[in-house]
């Protein structure tokens, strides 16, 4: 008989000795770095394009985030349908976004077909021509969806706890109304296209199973645009936080849970204290067994599910707290949330919680870098973000050293309620 | 080509494994053969919060999640009207804590009454999150309810109402624990870093002397054949009238399956698909529009869905659906056409299957089906498939008598 109380042996997550796969560098023509990773078992591959075109490029609301929609939406030679057809019909999935800073032009395919995609790709990029029958249909249907949005309470509450933190001046604050979308011209896009796309600053990432040949296709393919020729420099915008910190909002009457957002303004990845930040966060909110979902889900059953992070920003970031909470109990949650906080700045943490959550974060990495789509993401976060690999081994090694002291002085330095900013939309 | 073995304990536990030594990781996969079809009538939304009981502490080992954590791993759950399944993955140093745990909630639960009445509270709320909180959450409500008179897929996974959930008592979970959380109905799938003999050796010390229980009889009523078109209308606080129409389709290991989930690429597979094309581009009735299936084991639907620009009667939106749906039935369509959706599902494959997490939970998938292997065949059916079965399966399952139409109404 095996006794089922004692658990078996498990080595300690924090003692792999983790390595960041390296990736290898090559430069095209132009001047366009490319950065790849050569893994995986599947005959599949991911390229994209990171243009430094997101909307704090904008000088009106929406035009980076339209732009890079409509991409693909037609060129001189091609309608939209002409250029969906093409990619779908090789089974591809030509995808784009836009953040802040980037945005990104990106390409998800069988590797045996990259000769019959990239090229179609690259001429979106200097021959896009943004139909003015497109950009109605687009008008159109992004209000609609607006519309439907601004009926949760979820999507309300992220706009507007980012409005409070950075300021709708900021591009991290500022958000989209109807009226936005309907004043579009279509000369501010193609004028935005132009200088940040056509003649734009572009860094290209590769994944997967790559052919052989793959800095040549891609020289030969995005090596002749006219990229990288102009310096493009970030705006500097300087974040203003609102002064009022608490807000009670009714959206919808009816609503039978509140979207609450608790968050303060925080350094980005070059500040000493973010990679121990990362650790304490963890501790709080940052996984299932975190303080606040033991206490708030687990124990009092008042939501599905809450999270505290850091968010993913470039130049200044903010610390958040995010749940849906049954509307009767939205003040009980917060008054939770608040002695958590209490209790990490005024007890040490047990050294048993933080061994755990070593482990856990040491386990979390070896399984976040497993895959070539997952190495080159982190890659990229590096390379965007102005860091190198120094960052991830001083990463591991703050996971595996920071103490409860360290812990308990950041708690008192970093949770402390007046610095929230506390929104609740029903 | 994904490789496994598979063997058999004596308790009728079936564990497949599937090794893959690129990977530093290890994912066990434990699926049982029960899913909310499954429930009474009145007491809906049970296998699901059954599920989250399933985190609540086992009869040896009072937190399922701390010791996973502690030994690098991740997991959750998830379940469905077929089926319910629970995966985690970690450090392949650590496999054997998987093993402990997973075999520990198999043997039993704690029954603990704290547990159930904290996870109660949890699913209301996220009942609350996902469908009476959003707008249009109560669609599916209202579709499954039209399409099926008296299979069980007429309710909802998370339940059909708030009170089955906050009903549920401790004697409730310990008869379906005991009913479907034995050896003889469930999959165990062990894949990454891992050698076969490895997990021989720990399945037989961990899983085997679990009792085997009874074999679960699946014996659920049949859903008559539809004779007439069903059709429900709708008003709620909503800004745009929403369309919802489906249709009865083969159930999961019928060649109409294949066929159908083809015949939703054609309609509504990426950018260049039929109902985007005539419908939100050239026509814009609808501000967006979906076409898809659910993959169901037994008998399911096919549904195209979608929000209509303003102004846009029901009606004409439902007339213009009908209008596509007629030339799936009169008009072959184009090889190329075929081709595009047989090369989007070999896509589609190939992305699924870099993941040693979606390999697991296939196998386990297909075993329950019957036959692990169907994994491997799954694309040879979908190549075999010409553009005369999409037209003669478009004519069989797009009769008028066999759609559902929802019109939901905007109220202001």
């Amino acid at each position: 008989m095996i006794n089922r109380k004692i658990a078996p042996q498990i080595f300690d997550a924090v003692d792999f000795d983790l390595q960041l796969k390296p990736y290898t560098k090559f430069t095209l023509d132009n001047g366009v770095d490319v950065y790849s990773i050569d893994a995986g078992a599947q005959e599949v591959v991911m390229v994209e394009c990171v243009f430094f075109a997101g909307n704090c490029f904008e000088d009106k609301n929406i035009i980076a985030a339209t732009t890079n929609f409509m991409l693909k939406n037609g060129t001189s030679t091609k309608k939209a349908f002409a250029i969906n057809e093409h990619f779908d019909f090789y089974g591809a999935y030509l995808n784009r976004s836009c953040h802040n800073e980037t945005a990104t032009f990106t390409l998800h395919t069988l590797s045996k077909h990259l000769p019959n995609l990239l090229p179609e790709m690259a001429e979106m990029l200097t021959d896009s021509i943004f139909p003015e029958e497109e950009l109605a249909i687009y008008k159109q249907n992004q209000k609609q969806r607006l519309e439907v949005n601004l009926k949760k309470c979820d999507f309300v509450a992220n706009r507007l706890i980012d409005e409070y933190v950075f300021g709708f001046h900021h591009p991290y604050g500022w958000y989209t109304s109807p009226a936005d979308y309907d004043s579009i011209q279509r000369d501010e896009l193609v004028a935005f296209y132009k200088q940040f796309y056509t003649h734009g600053k572009c860094i290209m990432f590769v994944a997967g199973k790559l052919p052989s040949d793959i800095a040549t296709q891609l020289n030969n393919v995005f090596g002749k645009l006219p990229l990288n020729q102009q310096n493009i420099v970030l705006p500097k915008v300087e974040a203003i936080a609102a002064e009022q910190k608490k807000y009670h909002i009714i959206n919808d009457e009816n609503g039978v849970q509140g979207a609450i957002r608790m968050a303060r303004p925080f350094p980005n990845r070059h500040h000493a204290d973010f990679p121990k930040v990362q650790v304490l966060n963890n501790i709080f909110g940052g996984f299932f067994g975190s303080r606040l979902m033991s206490n708030i889900r687990e124990d009092k059953g008042y939501t599905y599910g809450i999270h505290s992070y850091l968010q993913n920003l470039v130049q200044q970031t903010a610390w958040m707290i995010s749940t849906e909470a049954g509307r009767d109990v939205c003040a009980a949650t917060l008054e939770e949330v608040y002695k958590e906080m209490a209790r990490l700045r005024d007890e040490k943490i047990a050294d048993e919680e933080i061994d755990l959550v070593r482990n856990y974060m040491m386990g979390g990495l070896l399984g976040a870098l497993d895959g070539p789509f997952q190495i080159i993401s982190r890659c990229k976060s590096y390379i965007l973000n102005d860091l190198d690999d120094a960052y991830f081994y001083n990463s591991i090694n703050t996971i595996r050293t920071i103490t409860a002291d360290e812990l308990q002085a950041l708690a008192q330095q970093y949770l402390q309620p007046e610095d929230f900013y506390e929104l609740v939309v029903i | 080509m994904i490789g496994y073995n598979r063997f058999v304990l004596d308790n009728g536990l079936r564990v497949l494994v599937h090794e893959d030594t690129s990977t530093p990781m290890a994912v066990v996969n434990v699926m049982y053969d029960v899913g909310a079809k499954d429930e009474n009538p009145n007491k809906t939304g049970f296998a699901h919060l059954f599920e989250h009981l399933m985190f609540g502490g086992s009869i040896n080992i009072k937190d399922y999640d701390e010791p996973l954590q502690r030994a690098g791993g991740e997991n959750n759950a998830y379940t469905t009207n077929d089926l319910t399944n629970y995966y985690c993955s970690m450090p392949k140093e650590n496999i054997e804590t998987a093993f402990w745990l997973e075999s520990d909630r198999m043997l039993s639960l704690a029954f603990s009454k704290k547990s159930l009445e904290v996870q109660r509270k949890v699913v209301c709320e996220e009942f609350k999150e996902h469908y009476i909180n959003k707008p249009y959450g109560d669609v599916w409500f209202k579709m499954r309810d039209l399409a099926y008179k008296v299979h069980p897929y007429r309710w909802m996974t998370i339940g059909k109402e708030l009170s089955h959930v906050e009903n549920a008592t401790i004697d409730d979970v310990k008869e379906f624990f005991f009913k479907h959380y034995r050896p003889i109905n469930a999959i165990l799938v062990v894949a990454g870093n891992v050698t076969t003999e490895e997990v021989k050796r720990l399945a037989n010390k961990w899983f085997g002397p679990i009792p085997m229980g009874d074999k679960y009889q699946r014996n659920l009523p049949k859903e008559p054949k539809q004779t007439e078109a069903r059709f429900l209308e709708h008003h709620a606080d909503v800004p745009l009238d929403a369309f919802v129409k489906t249709w009865h389709i083969d159930s999961r290991l019928n060649k109409g399956y294949y066929v159908a989930d083809l015949i939703t690429e054609v309609l509504g597979g990426g950018g260049s698909s039929r109902l985007y094309q005539k419908l939100v581009k050239e026509q814009q009735l609808f501000s967006n529009l979906d076409c898809y299936h659910f993959g169901s084991i037994e008998g399911g639907l096919l549904a195209i869905e979608g929000r209509l620009v303003k102004g846009v009667k029901l009606e004409d939106a439902n007339k213009a659906v009908n209008e596509e749906i007629e030339k799936m039935k009169s008009t072959l369509v184009d090889d190329n056409e075929l081709q595009k959706v047989k090369n989007k599902t070999e896509s589609v494959i190939a992305f699924e299957d870099m993941s040693v997490m979606s390999r697991a939970t296939s196998l386990a998938n297909y075993e329950l089906l019957g036959d692990a292997n169907l994994m491997n065949t799954e694309l040879e059916k979908y190549q075999a498939i010409t553009v005369e079965d999409i037209k003669a399966y478009s004519k069989t399952i797009f009769d008028d008598n066999n759609s559902n139409t929802l019109h939901y109404h905007s109220k202001n």
